[in-house]
């Protein structure tokens, strides 16, 4: 649209972002908070983050779910590359429409029945759970999301190029490897990021597929909260905001290069 | 020459066949297990249900377990009024959610729309970066704000207008709050990709015509951002019907969403058959929906970006 706004434009943008922004602004700053209770400050101190730091079974939670995040998103990254260019590379074949249909559900199905179903399959197979449970368990559920991711980077960019490759007689694997990857990395790369937070912020497919010694930092996060706020909780909660603030800015830089805003706003969707 | 045909028959059936494998084996299969215990029953053993397929007894086992197969817990679904409770506020928060998150992000994302192009991707972005943040993390602010001696009631307090602490937590409101919260940028994103693409030469056209700009917004904007709508719509309804963590944390204990049902009757009873049921029954109450979101999906990623 071109037309500039009108004030009602710019204040419903303006309350709607203070809206998403406001409660963790105040996270955070009560993070600083040298008081214990919410609405006393008692000046800005580090206080919370050194209890942190004494505090073993956050920290063994957290590096648990960094490793649970790590591998997953990474499996989840090759898988769902592959997914994406059998959806879009290959044509016809048999079993496409459940293919698709089992890659797009997982997308919106409810986390309590993905957990339950998953941990089901566990207990019928006979496997202990425990960390790699949970691996499979977000492997699983993160590689829907980098399929859509780059399968619409796959659709977005000219395939004249690719074709004029395998013209001059460039085997296919050749060919994807010097023409179609170089120019798919970004979204590969946006969606390692995003299976690796949503790794990083599951509890509740967690809480179904994990066993003894393998307690992921929400679960820990939960147990606690229900217990009521303690302000330990808003310091870690701070360190793993800008945990992803920090890969949300790199990964938008590396998006930047080379995506048209037009993608940039169909992957925000897809998201 | 048959050779190189052979091997790339090969490379695609591998780049097919890997991820289909794993879907079908992670995702697929345990439906189908749940489906089977959901025709269990319960005993206090481990697995804590029966029958268990024996496969080595060959036919005459499938048999055995076929017959021993019931459909106790979804009769139990239907007849307790704590499962038909449960489904029906699980229906009424996302419904009211969906309506509450369309009223407050349709002029959030007109607002993003009309914005100058040059601000609009890092507008976007503005939207989607809490959504990066943990899902928790978002719903355990809102309890520093909505609890008894949280910043809310701190505020109207000093304000004076209220003279008492009021719960917030633990109540519907605090659920809705934390629904239309962690859901607005489902909603607001499909809406501005909608509304973004619009050609503005027909809002142009009927301005040249005469036609007042609400009329024009009412006739012209507001059908073409249906598809925005619907997409909107779709993506906050399915997950919110589901939703566990929000209506635990935030919510009363008076009545539970279907989510929360299922996860008591897992980790709190033990009823592995009841809780595959909830899992079907819940599955169906969403299976139009989630067919409707996915032929949405498919058309919008396969068929060419209209």
């Amino acid at each position: 649209m071109k037309r500039g706004p009108t004030p009602f434009n710019i204040v419903s943008v303006a309350l709607g972002l203070a809206f998403l922004y406001l409660p963790i602004v105040i996270l955070v700053v009560y993070s600083f908070n040298a008081s214990r209770l919410v609405t006393v400050w008692g000046g800005w101190s580090l206080v919370w983050y050194r209890e942190l730091l004494n505090d073993e079974a956050i920290l063994s939670a957290a590096w648990i779910s960094f490793r649970v995040a790590f591998l997953s998103a990474t499996a989840a990254t090759v898988l769902g590359t592959l997914a994406a260019v059998s959806l879009t590379r290959m044509g016809r074949f048999r079993g496409r429409l459940l293919f698709s249909g089992m890659v797009y559900a997982p997308l919106v199905m409810p986390e309590v029945i993905t957990g339950l179903s998953l941990l089901l399959l566990f207990v019928a197979i006979n496997v202990d759970r425990g960390f790699w449970t949970v691996v499979i368990a977000h492997t699983t559920l993160t590689t829907c999301f980098v399929t859509v991711i780059v399968q619409s980077r796959l659709i977005g960019f000219d395939r004249s190029l690719e074709e004029a490759a395998m013209d001059l007689g460039c085997p296919p694997f050749r060919t994807f490897m010097t023409i179609t990857l170089p120019l798919i990395v970004p979204a590969i790369a946006a969606g390692w990021m995003l299976a690796f937070s949503l790794s990083l912020d599951d509890l509740v497919i967690a809480s179904f597929t994990t066993g003894p010694g393998a307690t992921t930092l929400p679960i820990r996060i939960y147990s606690e909260v229900r217990l009521g706020v303690k302000p330990e909780i808003n310091a870690i909660c701070t360190i793993m905001i800008a945990v992803v603030a920090l890969g949300t800015v790199i990964s938008s830089l590396i998006t930047k290069r080379g995506a048209s805003q037009r993608e940039q706003v169909a992957l925000g969707v897809q998201v | 020459m048959l050779g190189e045909r052979n091997s790339r028959d090969w490379g695609r059936r591998v780049v097919i066949l890997v991820p289909y494998l794993w879907l079908a084996i992670f995702f697929l299969a345990p439906f189908v297990i749940v489906l089977k215990i959901s025709l269990s029953q319960s005993v206090l053993a481990q697995p804590p249900y029966t029958p268990v397929l024996d496969l080595t007894a060959g036919w005459q086992g499938l048999k055995t377990f076929t017959a021993q197969l019931s459909l106790e817990s979804f009769g139990l679904l239907a007849t307790d009024s704590l499962y038909l409770l449960s489904y029906f506020k699980s229906l009424q928060v996302a419904a009211i959610s969906t309506v509450l998150l369309f009223a407050l992000g349709y002029p959030i994302a007109y607002g993003m729309a009309r914005a100058p192009r040059a601000w609009q991707p890092m507008l976007v972005m503005a939207v989607v970066l809490p959504f990066w943040t943990s899902f928790l993390i978002r719903i355990y602010a809102w309890i520093n704000i909505l609890q008894r001696d949280g910043l809310l009631n701190d505020v109207l307090l000093r304000l004076h207008i209220i003279d008492t602490p009021a719960a917030w937590l633990s109540s519907d409101t605090a659920i809705y709050i934390g629904m239309v919260y962690s859901y607005l940028p489902f909603m607001v994103l499909p809406l501005y990709a909608s509304l973004e693409k619009m050609d503005e030469s027909l809002l142009e056209a009927a301005s040249d015509l005469g036609c007042p700009a609400w009329k024009a917004f009412w006739l012209i904007t507001f059908p073409l951002s249906l598809p925005g709508v619907a997409a909107g719509a779709l993506l906050s309804f399915i997950p919110i019907v589901g939703e566990f963590v929000i209506p635990d944390l935030l919510g009363g204990s008076e009545s539970q969403m279907i989510g929360q049902t299922l996860w008591t009757e897992f980790f709190s009873n033990r009823d592995w058959p009841v809780a595959s049921a909830i899992a079907i029954a819940l599955l169906g109450l969403l299976l139009v929906p989630i067919l409707f979101y996915e032929r949405l999906q498919q058309r919008s990623l396969e068929g060419g970006r209209a």
